[in-house]
């Protein structure tokens, strides 16, 4: 007999990790895995801003993770500063902030640390209701940009000139990616959300011969990597989230050693 | 939209600063069905900043861009690297093109003798080989312009003959314009209509014969071909001599 706890969290570990599947990998593709960490670490401003109006609601959340995203955006317009510079500067502004304000309120006993690296046993019914509608609309919007997201993935001027909305499908990614990190900081936490999207991808890349592959056996490693993650947490004692990506390492490594022994 | 029939481009008094920079003044051409319009011009004269005007990847500063709304453009760009992270094959990046169909793309490959290639790694083709895939790429879609940003660069001279017969073969099947951006006027003169040399401002333009003759496009180009046949037919005894120079040393 598995506790409701256990379940709970393994269904919503398994469904954030199905949609940081496809997510990482146009990460690790286009090279963004420092905007993932940015928009992760202004989460905790959300969570800042959540307990300042003492509201559990999961919009704020997504909201402060879309402003920061839309932040770059508009920042990126001064060609004199770089991106990971300009992410440098939001990241750890948000991150301050954040902690900041959470250590102001005296009367709020928490740990930090559930923050960090995410306390996926603590998931209640309603936290799975929202992941759930969170992963399905982002996957629908996937499906319908994928092949625009792609294309200008390997060349944004060759997409342009070939119709595709290049502005529009970058903003549509960037705020999927504020979504999932808004829903998933709880199962995972600030310092490892985009581990969880980077590592699978990483491990998907040396068995998959298409873009298409890739996606689905990053997706798939990640589920493994949360199932083992649980297991592996409630088996030893150890945190669930750190377990979780440590898994993923397993993955990539083993990934690694099997196309090394094939060459 | 057009003022006459088959334009499918025209630039009026176009120009482009950056921070105050003027990096394009005062440029004004057409491209029509059927015609190849060639820019040439050093390094850093804007050659390909004026492409990507005309194709409305970048903004003017001042002047006019009349693009044909209903015409399909091919695009070229000069270079394109894509990551060994993306699993890529070349059938499923040129399947990347809007309203393609699989049969499209073998046909495309077909025309620019890539068949054989289809399964591999994009990243794994030569220089050669992907600038025909480009080519391929950009002829997907049966485009009534075709803009090409550099179609030979990296190439042998004999790969660049084969891919500026390939581009002519292609207009004249299709009927479509050619915009393109080459540094030799020798090679792409069969082929040329129209020659624009460009550094900055539009310092000559006219057909490849009457261009050969200006003095502008000798200064602007440095008679580069006249130094190489002096370097090749001098090649052997120059070299002797300096051989021999260094012995009495």
């Amino acid at each position: 007999m598995i506790d409701e706890f256990i379940v709970n969290a393994l269904i919503a570990g398994v469904m954030v990790a199905a949609v940081a599947g496809p997510l990482g990998c146009f990460m690790v593709w286009r090279k963004m895995a420092y905007f993932g960490d940015t928009v992760s670490h202004s989460a905790l401003m959300g969570v800042a801003l959540g307990i300042a109006f003492d509201s559990e609601n999961p919009l704020i959340m997504i909201a402060t993770c879309s402003a920061v995203a839309m932040m770059l955006l508009f920042l990126q317009r001064d060609r004199r500063f770089s991106s990971d510079t300009l992410l440098g500067i939001l990241a750890h502004s948000a991150l301050s902030i954040g902690m900041i304000v959470i250590s102001m309120m005296d009367h709020f006993r928490t740990d930090m640390m559930y923050y960090l690296i995410g306390d996926i046993l603590a998931i209640s019914e309603r936290n799975i209701y929202t992941i759930a509608g969170v992963a399905s609309l982002s996957a629908l919007c996937l499906y319908f940009i994928w092949r625009d997201l792609l294309s200008l993935t390997v060349h944004e001027d060759l997409a342009h000139t070939e119709g595709v909305k290049v502005n529009r499908v970058k903003i549509i990614y960037m705020l999927l990616i504020a979504f999932l990190v808004a829903v998933a900081l709880k199962v995972i936490g600030v310092l490892l959300i985009t581990a969880l999207m980077i590592i699978p991808a990483a491990a998907a890349r040396t068995i998959s011969r298409t873009p298409l592959q890739m996606i689905m056996f990053s997706s798939l490693g990640g589920i493994i990597s949360v199932l083992s993650g649980v297991w592996a947490s409630s088996h030893w004692d150890v945190p669930t989230g750190p377990a979780i990506v440590l898994s993923a390492t397993v993955l990539f490594l083993c990934g690694r050693f099997l196309v090394l022994k094939k060459v | 939209m057009s003022s006459e029939a088959g334009q499918l481009l025209r630039l009026e008094n176009v120009c482009k600063s950056y921070h105050k920079n003027l990096v394009l003044e005062d440029i004004s051409f057409s491209v029509n069905r059927g015609q190849t319009v060639t820019l040439i011009g050093p390094n850093g004269a804007g050659k390909s900043t004026l492409m990507k005007i005309s194709l409305g990847i970048l903004e003017a500063s001042s002047g006019k861009v009349y693009r044909d709304k209903s015409i399909t453009i091919g695009y070229m760009p000069q270079k394109v690297m894509i990551d060994e992270v993306l699993p890529l094959n070349v059938r499923d990046f040129l399947y990347l093109r809007p309203n393609t169909t699989y049969a499209d793309v073998e046909q495309a490959l077909e025309t620019v003798r890539l068949c054989e290639l289809a399964n591999q790694p994009v990243q794994s083709a030569s220089g050669g080989e992907m600038q025909r895939i480009l080519l391929a790429r950009a002829i997907l879609g049966h485009p009534d312009l075709l803009v090409l940003d550099e179609p030979v660069q990296g190439i042998d001279i004999m790969g660049q003959q084969e891919i500026y017969g390939l581009i002519a073969k292609i207009r004249d099947d299709t009927g479509c314009g050619v915009l393109m951006i080459s540094h030799d006027l020798h090679l792409v003169m069969a082929s040329t209509d129209q020659v624009i040399c460009l550094n900055r401002h539009i310092c000559c333009s006219g057909s490849p014969e009457f261009i050969r003759q200006d003095p502008e496009y000798h200064a602007l180009m440095g008679r580069p071909m006249e130094g190489i046949a002096i370097y090749t037919h001098d090649h052997a005894p120059d070299h002797d001599h300096k051989h021999h120079e260094h012995h009495n040393d």
